[in-house]
């Protein structure tokens, strides 16, 4: 059983989203976070100083550790951001400015 | 008529505060509960996004008959137009003004459009987040705090991989090993630092609690089930893997809490749920100069701060779980209505919530006293092990700021390494750095609540105020 699933769970159909480029299929509803983890994918953010890989680590808005690039927009924290179809999601590398 | 009723701002729509707003709400005052959320429940209560579609979130979740009645309660005030639900409102200050107080706010996921709500009374009611203290590897993706695994599966139906370790110390590790397992998630071990036999051994509080009892009860049948292995008295000691977790060291403590040698094995993971208990959200609290109790808000009887017309209830002012948190909001909500309403309240019209704050107050006392992490953690931190996760500081550049550079403070080490100084404000490194420095653990002054954009401060006070609805149609 997967959480949707567990949860009888009857999504609207599933729109297309694309990571770097590359398509991935996302649920209406999901934030950024929850369509990468669906799609097998844990990291998505190198750090300024190490370039060390992150992602999700507190899920709930509080430790910045999943920020992400949507749609040229640096720093959103990927597990408060919901998508939307065609949405552009980039992986971040260090200040996600560039510098 | 609504207009003429006294008003409240709630800011936080978890139990304490959907508690709060229904008995202010009943009892004369006109509420706006201020949430961040796109619905309500806070992270106890909270819901898949509703274009999932989720035909039994219940399985997800524990008391739900208590949802069910704060939820229908909530709407029953939203159509009588004695209560408001601001969604995805992000509140970052509140500021004290002649008679009254302001909510500030940024609307939705970007955060970048202020709203503003005003106020005769606010109730603080803004829950708590998890403490993880640091270990080799706990950057690592695929690593992730007890609780965020489980808001990532109760608000969006996913998990981060196939097989999970939970680890570390308190209550909050079993709904979460037990909940990633119905949701199909192979739980490899659920490792458990403290001893719940000591629990069991403190019989009185635990007597006074018979629903606790049968709760665990309950947790230790679906582990079986699901032939989770529980490992108590042990601690993860390093999580493993190059780009992502692939593994983690366990190893069992000895009575004073140090790794016993030759112990330690290794378990194959993608994911590691970790946790080491609670705390509160207590940012706004500061903003307003309510005084603060180590980590906790300071709040009397009727849940009132020290600061007039501001009360606080839930896991801000102690962490004590959901059954607390509504106890709280009960009294002061109804605290409030007697207030804001003229009268003084009379505490027997709150007698039964008061007693059951009483008896869990003493119960999650008692908890923690059990539920410590273990008391040597920081010896398994090499030097290299980054301790804040925002700006990279390592262990040994906090070693060295405190017996090199006689740092004695979380402050100091905070000036000398930057740690606590990123995007997260300290928030996760907080607890490690007092640790290692070996000062007590205190709430740390942050003017604001979350990052503010320049353009809204520049505004703010301008803005102009929130639409709020005398009456949902």
């Amino acid at each position: 059983m997967n959480p949707l699933e567990l949860a009888q769970a009857r999504p609207a159909p599933a729109f297309t989203v694309t990571l770097d480029g590359r398509e991935i299929e996302a649920l209406p509803g999901q934030t950024v976070a929850a369509a990468l983890w669906t799609a097998g994918i844990t990291s998505w953010r190198s750090t300024r100083g190490e370039g060390r890989p992150r992602g999700v680590f507190c899920g709930i808005g509080v430790c910045y550790d999943c920020l992400v690039t949507v749609n040229d927009r640096p720093n959103q924290r990927a597990c408060l951001v919901p998508l939307k179809p065609g949405d552009a999601i980039r992986t971040q590398e260090g200040t996600g400015h560039g510098g | 008529m609504a207009a003429e009723r006294p008003h409240l701002a709630v800011i936080g729509a978890g139990p304490a505060g959907l508690a709060a707003t229904l008995a202010a709400a009943r009892h004369g005052v006109r509420v706006t509960l201020v949430d961040s959320a796109p619905e309500a429940g806070g992270q106890f209560y909270r819901q898949p996004a509703r274009e999932l579609g989720a035909r039994r979130p219940e399985a997800l979740h524990h008391e739900w008959r208590t949802w069910e009645r704060l939820r229908d309660g909530l709407r029953t005030h939203q159509r009588a137009g004695s209560a408001a639900h601001l969604t995805d409102h992000h509140v970052w200050l509140v500021e004290r003004r002649p008679g009254g107080f302001t909510v500030h706010a940024l609307l939705g996921p970007e955060q970048a459009e202020p709203a503003e709500v005003r106020a005769d009374a606010v109730l603080l009611a803004t829950g708590g987040y998890e403490k993880v203290l640091p270990f080799p590897g706990w950057t690592l993706p695929g690593v992730v705090t007890a609780g965020g695994a489980q808001a990532m599966l109760k608000g969006t139906l996913s998990v981060s991989g196939r097989t999970a370790v939970v680890a570390g110390t308190g209550p909050l590790l079993l709904p979460v090993a037990t909940g990633l397992a119905a949701a199909g998630v192979r739980v490899a071990a659920l490792v458990e630092s403290a001893d719940p036999r000591d629990f069991v051994r403190r019989s009185r509080a635990l007597s006074a609690q018979p629903a606790k009892l049968a709760e665990g009860a309950r947790y230790a049948a679906q582990l079986a089930r699901h032939r989770v292995r529980t490992l108590v008295h042990h601690t993860v000691v390093e999580a493993h893997g190059t780009d992502r977790l692939e593994a983690v060291t366990v190893a069992g403590l000895d009575r004073s809490g140090r790794v016993r040698p030759g112990t330690e094995r290794r378990i194959a993971c993608d994911t590691l749920a970790v946790g080491h208990g609670m705390l509160p959200h207590t940012d706004l609290a500061q903003g307003l100069g309510c005084r603060i109790d180590g980590v906790a808000v300071h709040v009397d009887d009727e849940q009132r701060t020290d600061v007039p017309g501001v009360w606080a209830a839930g896991e801000a002012t102690g962490i004590g779980g959901a059954a607390l948190s509504l106890a709280e909001g009960h009294i002061a909500g109804r605290s409030i209505a007697a207030r804001l309403t003229g009268g003084e309240p009379d505490p027997h019209d709150w007698a039964g919530a008061g007693r059951a704050r009483t008896a869990l107050r003493r119960f999650f006392a008692t908890l923690d006293e059990v539920y410590a992490p273990p008391a040597h953690w920081a010896e398994q931190l090499t030097d290299d092990t980054v301790v804040c996760r925002c700006e990279e500081v390592t262990g040994g550049a906090i070693r060295e700021a405190v017996t090199g550079l006689g740092a004695g403070d979380q402050r100091t080490v905070k000036l000398l390494t930057r740690a606590g100084m990123g995007w997260c404000q300290g928030r996760m490194c907080g607890s490690a750095v007092a640790g290692l420095v070996g000062c007590p653990e205190t709430a740390a002054r942050r003017p604001f609540a979350r990052p503010v954009p320049l353009g809204v401060l520049a505004r703010a006070g301008e803005a102009p105020e929130a639409e709020v609805p005398e009456a949902d149609v």
